[in-house]
């Protein structure tokens, strides 16, 4: 087997193909963004400050999801329980704060959906939208393996599901940084 | 069930002795929620042939709409209720249709049930694998499209009717209910459909990259490849980077439909409600550049499994290698590269500006040099070959046929100038269906005619294959030749009585012929449906694993293989797919090392 090691776990990389599938989709929010842009009728606004802070809190959860992928190889697993616990702490804390993000926007009388809302506003409003909805696909992984670690009848120590969901967590935090990043630029 | 959950670091490489199929299984893991690639692709073979029995039955009744616009068929109103009250279809259940003609024949049938089918098959049989990267995955894709079906199906029956705005489902028909019956429930079913459609679609992808690219057996090189395996392989490429696309365009519909968002609508006023809308702003070619940007690759995801299969029975029943493996498979490449180029050329007369068409114009016409690359190869591989009829064979020639003709029509609408004239007529309803429609459609017999037996153990009635594959092929020339004429003449596609209109009453007699031959052309495929069945509990048994002499390794396991493909070890592969004939033995099946006094190659 030792031939085999080197080789890129399957799921692995089937989870790098579904990334690039994941990036196609927002490639496509984004372009359609620039387009729509370069069009009349565009209101462009400033992001609020919260959606910087949310950026810092998603990139701290990555670290304590590489943490607690560090922790359950030295099979160390309460260490491990714990930093996955606040890695899904740290990622409904930036849901939170996307959300709030909104409400802001909202009262600063910016409409993002509905009547007299403008196609800028729409835009963040789904693209942040869809991200959330990856980041809480994530938060949804991380609760599952945390009730297996805690019960003796699932415990795994395999590494290999925390490798997966780290490198899904760290694929989410990128792409919310190239958002962010575009967002703040583009618009 | 779950000891059978491969493990996939061991499916290659390590070749375990114990095997896996000794385990007693439940009918449901067998049969229903089966995890074996083997019966997923049966699954998505039969729910394939159910969808294009009712797509083939939609375009039959608006066939008889547009070749007896005068007529009545008091039937009609039996199967159709008050769609067809009278005997005569509704002019809005005309659209719906014709919407859910395009969308199950395109999606359904071409993208599900052909390369689900086959990429399902033929993966892990061909490179030499027990199963898929991920069996749960693929379970999961089938039951995806299985709902998908289920909503699609539902929104046949309900009291607004399907959607009925094409199959583009271009804004603001799609996103506005007022618009019309069909604008309102029928396209959030639509939706959900396609969007449960394109989840199955993904996870298939997926599983069919991963596979391909991981889990080949010793000695199976990537350029040991059979055709087939690249066909799958780009196919999924192109699945896996254009549906999200389309994905996120119908997100953006969906927000438009329900959150009163303006990313598609602008200033509109609809007729049937007397107001104006609210929304500002929004660009329903945004729309067009979504869907288009998923549109066109898609196109190639139904043909490429068609070219792949073909190039792969063609070698074996011609009893030569095939010609130019490595530019078979270069062109399929640029194929690929090409296809997420050139998909303005569905907009050609939105007001794209002309000096960008010009270079949509040019990178379309450029698909013409891999096209006519594959179709020479194809052309000198059955050159002086030792060719066996066989229906498998026929309908591969047949797909070759409709490639070249279909195909060339394609140079025509390339150029933005012609189109102009020919958009939205029947030169383009004749073009694509010749060459994505029925060519697609002579991939997929030519692969179930040639693997029934590998898929079931038993073989086809060859008689009824003969009769399938004759008659469906004229039909296909009489249906979709004249509407090249129609098309030249400015005929429009989509219209519900041509008899109205004074330029067009011409045609009259012609849209009849058609219609016959499209209703001659549906009962023969109700031919092949029998033939299928019937052959499955009393077709002739396969008795040799090997019935066509082939080269390749889904011959090499038992007649009726179980879950995990072959009972001890995989076999190491040790030269490419297509040695026929090779120094004067007839085939030499990959598995056979390469002996002391060969001749070099491959």
């Amino acid at each position: 087997m030792t031939a085999e090691k080197k080789k890129i776990h399957p799921y692995k990389f089937t989870l790098w193909v579904a990334m690039g599938s994941m990036l196609m989709m927002f490639a496509g929010f984004t372009s359609a963004y620039i387009v729509k842009r370069n069009q009349a009728n565009w209101q462009g606004f400033d992001l609020p400050s919260i959606f910087a802070y949310g950026t810092v809190v998603i990139l701290l959860s990555s670290v304590t999801m590489q943490l607690a992928v560090k922790n359950i190889r030295s099979r160390n697993m309460q260490a491990y329980r714990q930093l996955l616990l606040v890695t899904a702490i740290l990622g409904i804390a930036f849901l939170a704060m996307q959300w709030t993000g909104f409400i802001q926007l909202n009262e600063r009388g910016i409409r993002l959906i509905g009547q007299g809302s403008n196609v800028s506003g729409s835009f963040l409003a789904v693209i942040a939208g869809m991200h959330m909805l990856h980041v809480a696909g994530g938060i949804v992984a991380l609760v599952w393996m945390l009730r297996n670690a805690l019960f003796s009848k699932t415990r795994n120590y395999s590494a290999v599901p925390a490798e997966v969901a780290a490198q899904y967590w760290h694929f989410v935090d990128l792409l919310w940084i190239y958002l962010f990043v575009f967002l703040q630029f583009v618009s | 069930m779950s000891e059978l959950v491969l493990n996939p670091t061991v499916a290659h490489g390590a070749h375990e002795t114990a095997h896996h199929d000794h385990h007693e299984q439940g009918f449901v893991s067998k049969y229903i929620f089966s995890m074996d690639h083997k019966t997923i692709s049966k699954q998505f073979l039969i729910t394939g042939i159910v969808w294009a029995i009712i797509g083939g039955l939609f375009s039959v009744f608006f066939r008889l709409q547009l070749g007896y616009p005068e007529s009545t068929f008091p039937w009609l109103e039996d199967i159709l209720g008050r769609w067809a009250e009278g005997g005569r279809i509704k002019q809005e259940f005309y659209y719906a249709l014709v919407t859910m003609h395009g969308t199950v024949l395109v999606f359904f049938v071409l993208t599900a049930g052909l390369s689900g089918t086959f990429s399902n098959l033929l993966i892990p049989l061909q490179i030499g694998a027990r199963d898929m990267a991920s069996p749960m995955l693929n379970m999961l894709s089938y039951w995806f499209f299985f709902g998908a079906s289920i909503v699609m199906i539902s929104s046949l029956f309900i009291q607004t009717g399907p959607f009925s705005g094409g199959w583009t489902a271009y804004p603001p028909l799609s996103a506005v209910g007022d618009m019309s019956p069909g604008s309102k429930l029928g396209v959030d079913l639509w939706i959900t459909a396609m969007a449960l459609f394109v989840v199955s679609s993904l996870l298939g992808s997926l599983n069919y990259i991963a596979t391909i690219l991981n889990m080949r057996t010793k000695g199976m090189s990537m350029t040991r490849l059979p055709l087939t395996i690249w066909a799958f392989f780009f196919t999924a490429v192109l699945g896996v980077l254009s549906f999200p696309v389309l994905f996120s365009g119908f997100i953006l519909l969906l927000f438009d439909r329900n959150l009163g968002t303006s990313f598609y609508l602008s200033e509109i006023y609809v007729q049937s409600t007397q107001t104006a809308l609210p929304n500002e702003g929004g660009s329903a070619i945004l729309y067009q550049h979504l869907f288009w940007f998923l549109g066109h690759p898609e196109v190639y995801i139904i043909l490429l499994p068609a070219m792949g299969m073909a190039s792969e029975i063609m070698s074996t029943n011609a009893r030569k290698p095939i010609f130019g493996y490595m530019a078979m498979v270069g062109s399929m490449f640029a194929i690929a590269i090409l296809a997420f180029l050139v998909w303005a050329h569905h907009m050609f007369v939105t007001g794209l500006n002309p000096f960008l068409g010009a270079f949509f114009v040019l990178l379309t016409l450029l698909i013409a040099v891999p096209s006519a690359i594959k179709v020479f190869n194809w052309l000198t591989t059955i050159w002086r070959g030792n060719i066996r009829f066989t229906p498998a064979m026929l309908f591969a020639l047949g797909f070759v046929s409709l490639f070249i003709s279909g195909g060339l029509t394609g140079i025509f609408l390339g150029n933005s100038a012609l189109d102009i004239h020919l958009h939205d007529t029947y030169f383009v309803i004749a073009h694509f269906h010749i060459v994505m429609g029925v060519a697609s459609f002579f991939g997929m017999f030519a692969g179930v005619y040639h693997w029934f037996p590998k898929m079931f153990g038993r073989f086809m009635n060859n008689t009824l294959g003969y009769i399938h594959f004759w008659g469906t092929l004229i039909c296909a020339y009489v249906i979709f030749w004249p509407m090249h004429y129609e098309g030249l003449a400015g005929m429009p596609r989509r219209y519900y009585d041509y008899s109205q209109w004074q330029s067009f009453k011409q045609f009259g007699e012609l849209n009849e012929l058609i219609t016959i031959a499209a209703i001659i052309s549906f009962l023969l495929q109700l031919v092949f449906v029998f033939n299928f069945f019937y052959s499955i509990f009393k077709g002739r048994k396969m008795l040799v694993q090997n019935p066509w002499e082939s080269n390749t390794l889904e011959w090499t396991t038992p007649i009726n293989a179980g879950h995990g493909n072959w009972p001890g070890e995989i076999p190491e592969v040790h030269r490419w797919a297509y040695d026929y004939g090779k120094d004067g033995v007839d085939f030499i099946p990959q598995t056979e090392p390469v002996g002391k006094d060969e001749s070099t190659h491959h």
